[in-house]
């Protein structure tokens, strides 16, 4: 088993005509995920490879029974693009999409609440259950099926992840990137109780990065409901404070803030914190 | 992006919400002129865009032009923290009885607008907040971009002490909240929210944060930006897409993506070697990115080796071997490069590099070794 997607999820690319887009939607098909449809306003009727694309998510939704949404759109049109997904009832949005708006996503986590959709991202990099489906821009050839979940806040350094996990031969359930903005649809204690909850995923890594007060709730959730084996890494500890590290997300303004602080906290709730990417495989086979 | 206290009381005169008459001046002759028509006494305050400016000795009120002239004079002759002082506000000296704190700004975990809002104000916000936390009320605007006043009057009567300041600072705050979605905010706050000599309600301060993934819809709000407060080559940076941070080490790094940045810093650091800077090349990254990239690195004289760290996911490792390819025919490299490339492309992008002759390595660890050892 696996977290959120599998073999029969069925997903559309919106932004399917454009560079990344249409890039990512090829990337996907050839790993096996069915990309069932791409939508691009005025651009209904054409075929990107194989697939057909729509004007509008709910035309795309009644031709494929599309049950997952990709979006590869500017950060201008991202926000309508997402609402357009929960209007239509689109149960697991994925928003790949940077540089959205803060206060876009304000309206966004206010329709999201009112509906039982799921965003992932955005400014994130998807979600992959290795050998079943990918949702995003992961290259899928470093992943491994197997029993590690991961979630991470970061993009590329979830693929350093991911590489030394699967050279040791511990493969994945389901990684999700949950994305680098102050407002995202997901966060760490979402996909930790996914976790606990999966009978297949045996061990869990996360991986934080300074700023914000995630990894606190995190580690404050671990402690009280997961009984599974965390292993952490924790980016920033070279950053300097109050400068901002590219993310959003990542900049540091308190002392709370700060990896040190972070790591700490997750030590006293009993996950293993290391220092280097490729550390986590001998960490984690410790308490497997 | 953060902008000065004279252009964020601009923005608050623009939504109506009260401040003291002043202007902003450059000379003590400037100031002189405002002081003049606004009448003792005044207060003058450094504009910078760092904190702590009160207590650097960057503020204070004068009562006649003497004072203001010598005065004037020894706050523009101070760097707080590093920052020489430009221009000087000159504002109506209020004659605060009681000072309140407001803030409108985003709780990214609830993703929601929040009103912060505390009847014990001014400098000591954040001890308040430390020791009496219970001295702090939230109040969430629910999604909503205006005040809900039925709601918010609950707050109001347990901050302000009678029904003509609560109605006034409903008000007020009703108009920071308008100010906050119009302009893109990450931050509007007033500390001190002060009460005047006449009883009355009025921003002693005003700070404010513009979220800078709106700037592109908020073009006269862009305009406000202070240039002297980020490095020319950090701005240079991002106009060319890439996210750069100075730093005070020697081994120059160029990464994809802001976590790998971050995770290869604190790698160099681990195996004994200092990070000259965070570079961040963005996703979907075209080789020009690649060249400008290692043109703004070499600037720094320190400089002794080049890491490049490149995971590719929706950047193609094929795209960065062909900027590092551009950039070597451009430009003659006085320092080593150590590259490492996996990920999308990698194939392609390592047969590319190898006919050029240059070595690329799959493994973090052993490309962050090489690069410190080069630094030795």
């Amino acid at each position: 088993m696996s977290i959120l997607i599998d073999q029969n999820t069925k997903v559309i690319v919106q932004g399917i005509t454009g560079r990344d887009g249409s890039f990512h939607a090829k990337q996907m098909l050839e790993y096996g995920t069915k990309v069932v449809g791409g939508v691009t306003p005025g651009k209904g009727g054409q075929n990107v490879e194989t697939i057909p694309v729509f004007n509008s998510v709910k035309e795309a939704k009644e031709a494929t029974g599309a049950n997952a949404a990709v979006i590869y759109v500017p950060a201008k049109f991202a926000k309508d693009a997402i609402l357009e997904d929960i209007a239509s009832g689109i149960n697991l949005i994925i928003c790949i999409t940077e540089g959205i708006p803060v206060i876009d996503m304000v309206e966004v986590k206010k329709a999201l609440n009112a509906s039982s959709c799921r965003l992932i991202g955005p400014n994130c990099p998807g979600l992959i259950s290795p050998g079943k489906s990918k949702i995003g821009i992961m290259p899928g050839h470093i992943h491994k099926q197997g029993s590690i979940g991961v979630v991470s806040r970061s993009g590329t350094l979830t693929y350093e992840v991911v590489y030394n996990l699967s050279v040791n031969n511990m493969g994945q359930s389901t990684c999700v990137g949950l994305g680098g903005d102050p407002i995202i649809g997901t966060r760490f204690v979402d996909i930790l109780q996914m976790f606990q909850e999966d009978p297949d995923t045996k061990g869990i890594v996360m991986v934080g990065e300074i700023g914000g007060g995630d990894e606190q709730l995190a580690a404050d959730f671990i402690q009280r409901n997961v009984t599974k084996p965390v292993v952490s890494f924790i980016a920033g500890r070279t950053a300097p404070v109050g400068k901002r590290m590219g993310h959003a997300g990542a900049i540091i303004s308190s002392g709370e803030s700060t990896a040190e602080a972070k790591i700490q906290i997750l030590r006293d709730a009993g996950v293993t914190v290391i220092d280097f990417p490729d550390e986590i495989p001998q960490a984690l086979a410790k308490r497997l | 992006m953060k902008i000065h206290e004279y252009q964020a009381r601009d923005l608050f005169a623009q939504f109506e919400i009260p401040v003291a008459q002043g202007g902003v001046a450059q000379t003590s002759g400037e100031a002189l002129e405002i002081a003049r028509k606004l009448g003792f006494p005044v207060v003058i305050k450094a504009q910078v865009l760092v904190g702590g400016r009160g207590k650097a000795g960057g503020v204070k009120v004068v009562s006649q032009e003497a004072e203001l002239v010598s005065e004037f004079n020894r706050i523009k002759a101070l760097t707080i923290k590093g920052y020489t002082v430009d221009l000087i506000l000159v504002a109506k000296a209020i004659d605060i009885q009681k000072e309140y704190y407001v803030a409108v700004t985003i709780d990214n975990i609830k993703g929601d607008v929040v009103i912060i809002i505390s009847a014990e104000g001014g400098v000591e916000i954040e001890e308040t907040a430390k020791t009496n936390p219970e001295k702090i009320l939230k109040f969430y605007l629910q999604g909503e971009k205006t005040l809900d006043e039925r709601r918010w009057a609950l707050v109001a009567a347990q901050i302000f002490p009678d029904t003509r300041l609560q109605k006034s600072a409903t008000s007020i705050i009703a108009k920071l909240v308008k100010l906050f979605f119009e302009k893109d905010c990450s931050l509007a706050e007033i500390n001190p929210f002060a009460i005047n000599g006449e009883g009355n309600l009025i921003a002693a301060d005003a700070k404010v944060i513009i979220d800078d993934n709106a700037l592109y819809r908020q073009e006269k709000v862009s305009q406000l930006r202070d240039l002297k407060y980020d490095d020319a080559d950090e701005l240079e940076a991002k106009d060319k897409g890439l996210s750069f941070v100075k730093l005070e080490g020697n081994v120059g790094c160029i990464v994809n993506g802001a976590g790998l940045a971050m995770g290869t810093m604190d790698a160099v650091n681990l195996l004994g070697g200092t990070p000259a800077n965070f570079l961040d090349v963005g996703g979907s990254s075209n080789p020009e990115k690649v060249l400008n990239a290692l043109k703004i690195i070499l600037r720094n004289p320190d400089i002794k080796v080049i890491l490049i760290n490149i995971f590719g996911g929706i950047t193609r490792c094929d795209d960065i071997a062909t900027g590092i390819l551009k950039a070597l025919n451009q430009i003659k490299m006085p320092v080593p490069l150590v590259i490492r490339l996996t990920g999308t492309n990698e194939a392609i992008a390592k047969e590319m590099l190898a006919k050029a002759g240059l070595t690329t390595y799959s493994s973090m660890r052993q490309a962050v070794t090489e690069a410190v050892k080069l630094t030795k």
